[in-house]
């Protein structure tokens, strides 16, 4: 993991690392379970593409949520947490996708220790599927 | 005009639903955490929770005799729009402390608003249901705005 960002010098436009995911059945039925969650679309394969027509299982949308905040706080490590977090679910993701997260610093306010960081989550055509935004605040050196 | 926006809709305006009481163990919060795929220790171990757990923590929990065939739970809080579709929406959330393992929270929901805005293909029905979650002394953990969009 890279170094631990600082408040004193984060500029705008930084750059914050992202990663890949391919979710699986495996960590859909984890993640379902989980929340209590039987929406059939998220396991039920012939019901999902036959009966509500979609091209496979769908990616729950507050997966790729968090999948957002997980790119924030790794790239925070102990130097700060989350003020604030948003992101809509505005494009369907689906099993066999492969997705990516990735992020970069808009903002910073240094009085407040606050920066706003843009993040996405995009899909294998390059279409943002999840866009979000997180105010990190850091912590008192 | 939105002819869905009817009167017995819109009265859903300010409807509330809770308080639910939940307790937050380590065991649900390490579950939460390998499901979600975290990579800090500090999630893995369930010494805190990841940001996002008070979804899994507050979904409701239903018997399987009232799941809709799709095996979707209905939620009172998102009433029905006639003609329109859900789609899935956006969160909002404002963070006060970190949850962790011993955390008695109790949430309670109000329907905030309803309102239409017309789109490339059609109107749209904006419903916005707000959480809050405080913890046993009755202090703010985090508030949530959930923003779900009818097609």
């Amino acid at each position: 993991m890279s170094a631990t960002p600082d408040i004193a010098t984060l500029e705008a436009g930084t750059e914050i690392p992202g990663r890949e995911f391919r979710p699986d059945t495996v960590q859909l039925f984890f993640y379902n379970a989980a929340l209590w969650n039987a929406d059939r679309i998220h396991f039920d394969h012939p019901h999902t593409t036959a009966v509500e027509g979609y091209p496979a299982l769908v990616v729950p949308g507050p997966l790729l949520g968090d999948w957002l905040t997980q790119c924030v706080l790794e790239w925070l490590g102990d130097a700060g947490g989350l003020a604030s977090f948003e992101y809509s679910n505005r494009r369907a993701c689906y099993l066999g996708d492969v997705l990516h997260s990735r992020g970069r610093v808009v903002s910073v306010d240094r009085d407040r220790r606050e920066a706003v960081i843009g993040l996405e989550i995009v899909n294998q055509a390059g279409e943002v599927t999840t866009p979000g935004t997180a105010v990190a605040r850091f912590s008192r050196g | 005009m939105g002819a869905s926006l009817d009167p017995e809709l819109l009265a859903r305006i300010g409807s509330t639903s809770g308080p639910q009481t939940e307790i937050v163990t380590r065991r649900d919060i390490r579950k939460y955490a390998i499901a979600t795929g975290q990579r800090l220790s500090r999630f893995l171990d369930g010494e805190e929770a990841p940001p996002t757990f008070h979804v899994a923590l507050f979904w409701p929990v239903v018997p399987m005799d009232q799941l809709a065939p799709d095996g979707v739970a209905l939620d009172p809080m998102f009433p029905r729009v006639p003609g329109k579709r859900p789609m899935a929406g956006g969160l909002k959330i404002e963070y006060h402390r970190p949850i962790r393992p011993g955390d008695v929270l109790t949430s309670t929901r109000t329907l905030t608003n309803i309102y239409e805005k017309q789109g490339s293909s059609g109107s749209l029905v904006f419903i916005e249901v707000v959480m809050r979650i405080v913890d046993a002394s009755g202090e703010m953990v985090l508030t949530e705005k959930t923003t779900r969009i009818y097609r």
